[in-house]
């Protein structure tokens, strides 16, 4: 009887595990930063962010994260986050930087992986609709580049989508779970 | 040579009713969106052929005015007169939309004597005062014309968000009200703004758009507008990059002793978003 019951116990926890590795609902996003062969390479100002399909004042519009050069001095880098243009224009230009759990230092080259979880800050409660994730990325000395992933949310299992871009922007790759 | 060049300028004043002239004011800002806790922003005015070169001369800086983001005047720093362009830097600190402008207004005549003889009033190079008006115009003057005009030249510099308190109407003159932020523009969205002359819609208005470059284009590549009913005018701009806008307006509706108003904007955009 007490075995029994330890064995219960025991294939629940097993159980509860096994969900959460297969992970909760929410976006797992790899986004490629490309090694360049320049004289002079500043790691580059990324912003990743969400917008939803509506337009005017019903569009939603979440930024998930920004790297930026925040030890410089004068203000920091906050002074150049204009220049990831789109993103200034749609969310970066009203937020007070630095944001905690969205703005980090800027990464080197190489694959970077981003976990967001639904219900949980920055995503918040996603709701039901169509969405677009945006990767803009500018190099000081370089150029400038938007990668855009479309997705419908929620999705009944899990889903894979990607896009690359051509210069400044790699592979981008979109896990949503549900 | 001399003949063409005569016709040139006789065809030019045939067509009178462009927007952009031969020689054209402007003032261009080294950046109109700011980050961060802001910085300077330094500003040419100039006056030349192509946009935005300078070729020509260089209007002098007295009338030039700063409304910061808390609708409060500011003043410009570090002025340099040169011989092609005036230049000037302003302090972006407040969050918010700051208006860089000029705007003057008065009255002007124009008339034939009794012998025959072209009067102009205010004489070229003087400056209006119009108390002397009444006593300036000869009595048995013909054809008197008598023109109150406007104008306003202006940009607008942001540092974070864009914010309206600077750019309200003063109902005088020909004025840009924005429907669309000036300093929010993008190709993927047409630009929306409303014309008043006055502080009345201006119907009719003329309206033209040069990108910058115009230097290294084949043609300056003006595209043309005109304000509806409502002076209202949507813009659809090419690419991103510095625009030139002109605007002209006139009409009968002046107050005595004009017998007609006149209105002449322009400004200096830049569309940063694709």
């Amino acid at each position: 009887m007490f075995k029994k019951i330890l064995i219960k116990k025991g294939l629940c926890l097993a159980a509860l595990m096994a969900s959460g590795m297969v992970s909760a609902a929410g976006l797992n996003i790899s986004i490629e930063v490309p090694k360049l062969t320049v004289a002079e390479y500043h790691t580059p100002y990324t912003a990743v962010w969400l917008e939803s399909a509506e337009e005017g004042d019903k569009k939603t519009v979440k930024t998930l994260s920004v790297w930026y050069a925040d030890k410089k001095r004068e203000g920091g880098g906050e002074k150049w986050l204009k220049d990831l243009r789109q993103w200034w224009r749609r969310d970066g230009r009203s937020l007070t930087f630095p944001i905690d759990g969205v703005s980090g230092a800027t990464k080197l080259a190489g694959v970077h992986q981003l976990t967001y979880t639904q219900g949980a800050a920055p995503l918040g409660n996603l709701a039901k609709g169509n969405y677009i994730l945006f990767v803009e990325i500018a190099r000081e000395g370089g150029g400038r580049e938007v990668v855009k992933v479309p997705f419908t949310w929620p999705v009944e299992k899990a889903t894979s989508l990607s896009a690359t871009g051509t210069a400044e922007v790699g592979a981008v790759t979109l896990e949503l779970n549900p | 040579m001399k003949n063409f060049i005569q016709c040139a300028f006789f065809s030019t004043a045939m067509i009178a009713s462009t927007v952009v002239h031969a020689h054209n004011m402007w003032l261009l800002p080294s950046e109109t969106s700011k980050g961060g806790k802001g910085g300077w922003a330094t500003f040419d005015l100039a006056v030349s052929t192509e946009f935005f070169t300078f070729d020509s001369g260089a209007p002098r800086i007295d009338g030039i005015q700063v409304i910061s983001p808390d609708a409060n005047q500011i003043q410009v720093q570090n002025v340099f007169e040169g011989k092609l362009r005036t230049s000037f830097d302003v302090e972006i600190n407040q969050p918010g939309t700051y208006k860089i402008f000029s705007a003057s207004s008065g009255l002007t005549a124009r008339w034939e004597g009794a012998d025959g003889k072209r009067g102009f009033w205010p004489p070229r190079g003087a400056k209006a005062d119009p108390a002397e008006f009444a006593t300036a115009v000869p009595k048995d003057a013909k054809n008197l014309e008598v023109t109150q005009a406007s104008r306003r030249i202006e940009t607008f510099v942001t540092l974070g968000a864009p914010s309206k308190a600077a750019l309200k109407p003063t109902n005088q003159g020909l004025e840009l009200v924005p429907v669309t932020h000036p300093n929010d523009l993008a190709v993927s969205e047409a630009s929306e703004f409303i014309f008043l002359i006055d502080g009345k819609p201006a119907v009719g208005a003329k309206i033209e758009v040069v990108e910058g470059g115009s230097r290294y284009r084949l043609s300056p590549g003006e595209q043309r507008y005109e304000t509806d009913k409502n002076g209202h005018v949507k813009i659809q701009w090419k690419k991103t990059g510095m625009y030139w806008l002109g605007a002209e307006y006139k009409d009968n509706k002046a107050t005595k002793p004009a017998t007609q108003r006149s209105g002449n904007y322009s400004a200096t955009f830049e569309v940063l978003v694709d």
